[in-house]
């Protein structure tokens, strides 16, 4: 029983200590040692944390590296995609400019209905200047018909089959066109050749012509209509011992880059080979 | 039965030839796609089918092209006949096999070319036609003909594998 009194006087007198030293601590009475144990409290606190969230890192972070590698090959294929779709989209504002092109030019000549055509290839032979196009006798498309550009003549169709058709261009070394020069009011030939060059022959010795003049079609022979253009004078080479002049021409039409033409197809070309007298030996 | 490979292969060199080889130009020249690919099949050692696929170059390549569709056949069938006499003579050096038909067969082309157009009464000089169109279109078949040949020479070991591979 004594014992029993003894503990409980021991543990009360704890109490009332530690308490008192709690009310003094709160009262502010240790309030330099107080300080002193908070700030190397919270400095250990510090430390645990910093050193925590190290590991935590460490341990975290190749996680991290996966899932970035991830979003960074997402967004590279996005990158890719929308690449992809201004590629598209120059190409479709390219073809949209060449067919405004296009559509200005059959404005500007209504008298002749057209209809336009994609090139989609060229004949496998370097000696011959033809090209293939998309449009063949289901859309109409005849022997004969002349196809052009906004900036002018390109050649004939010179055969067709359902859905594609093959075009003569005017610098093929067999085509021949006959044009009328702008300026100077005659009449002249104009020849294809094996390079591409376009040559004006037949040129009377009496016409004055320049460098500069405008050339187009004469509608002579019935092959082509009258009035379209093919090019510029660029030089002229005239001796007095020849029969005509001869000149160099700059074609209108960049045949290197065509990719939509329009075909002539109300125009029906005359074959006037009846008419021309046989050669007798 | 492999050998029908050539109809899609021949088929989509003439479209090659036409909307891309062909825009590819040195001067005025450029290169000839289906020539290459049949001489390069012609001088593979276990090919046996070069004339059956010069016919169908030939039948296939006259569609597109407005050059008679003989004289491209006749040009095709002797670049076949020269590859095949060569194989047999300079079969130890096949690149160099290579570089003499695609030489050959080309100026025998363009000569048939410029045969037939001189004839039918198109205008060419012959001063422009070699410098500016065969020479060119030459240098073009020389620098194809190395990696058709490769790819060529992988294609005849699948359509005739050797008999240690089977």
């Amino acid at each position: 029983m004594k014992d029993l009194f003894s503990r409980s006087l021991q543990t009360t007198i704890i109490f009332l200590v530690v308490g008192g030293i709690l009310v003094l601590a709160l009262g502010g009475a240790f309030s330099s040692a107080s300080n002193q144990f908070t700030t190397s409290l919270v400095g250990i606190q510090t430390w645990i944390s910093t050193r925590y969230q190290g590991i935590q890192d460490f341990v975290t972070a190749p996680r991290d590296i996966v899932s970035l590698r991830t979003r960074n090959a997402e967004l590279e294929s996005q990158v890719s995609q929308l690449q992809a779709q201004v590629i598209e989209l120059q190409q479709r504002v390219s073809t949209t400019e060449i067919l405004a092109a296009l559509v200005d030019f059959s404005r500007a000549s209504p008298e002749s209905t057209y209809k336009a055509a994609a090139v989609i290839g060229r004949d496998p032979s370097p000696f011959l200047h033809y090209i293939i196009i998309n449009r063949g006798s289901n859309d109409d498309i005849r022997r004969g018909m002349p196809v052009v550009t906004n900036q002018g003549l390109v050649g004939r169709v010179d055969a067709v089959i359902a859905d594609a058709a093959r075009v003569q261009l005017i610098t093929d070394p067999a085509s021949t066109v006959n044009v009328r020069l702008q300026n100077a009011n005659t009449d002249a030939a104009l020849l294809g050749s094996v390079t591409g060059d376009l040559t004006l022959d037949m040129i009377s010795q009496n016409v004055v012509v320049e460098p500069g003049d405008l050339i187009l079609t004469s509608g002579l022979g019935g092959g082509y209509p009258p009035d379209l253009i093919l090019g510029q004078v660029v030089t002229v080479r005239s001796f007095e011992y020849e029969l005509f002049q001869q000149a160099t021409v700059q074609p209108a039409v960049d045949f290197t880059r065509l990719e939509i033409v329009l075909v002539i197809t109300n125009f029906r070309p005359v074959d006037i080979s009846p008419l021309v007298p046989e050669t007798s030996p | 039965m492999r050998n029908l490979v050539a109809f899609p292969l021949l088929g989509l060199a003439v479209m090659l030839q036409s909307a891309i080889v062909s825009q590819v130009s040195l001067l005025s020249g450029y290169a000839d796609l289906i020539l290459i690919l049949l001489a390069a099949w012609a001088l593979q050692e276990r090919v046996a089918s070069a004339w059956h696929w010069a016919l169908l170059a030939g039948i296939l390549a006259g569609f597109v092209t407005r050059m008679p569709w003989l004289i491209v056949l006749i040009g095709y069938l002797a670049v076949v006949y020269l590859a095949q006499l060569l194989q047999r003579r300079v079969w130890q050096a096949p690149l160099l096999a290579m570089f003499s038909v695609t030489l050959m067969g080309t100026l025998f082309i363009h000569f048939m070319s410029y045969a037939f157009l001189t004839l039918s009464g198109t205008p060419l000089q012959l001063g422009d036609v070699l410098g500016l169109v065969t020479l060119p279109s030459l240098l073009l078949n020389m620098l194809l003909a190395i990696p058709v040949y490769a790819f060529m020479r992988d294609l005849a070991r699948w359509v005739y594998p050797s008999e240690e591979a089977e």
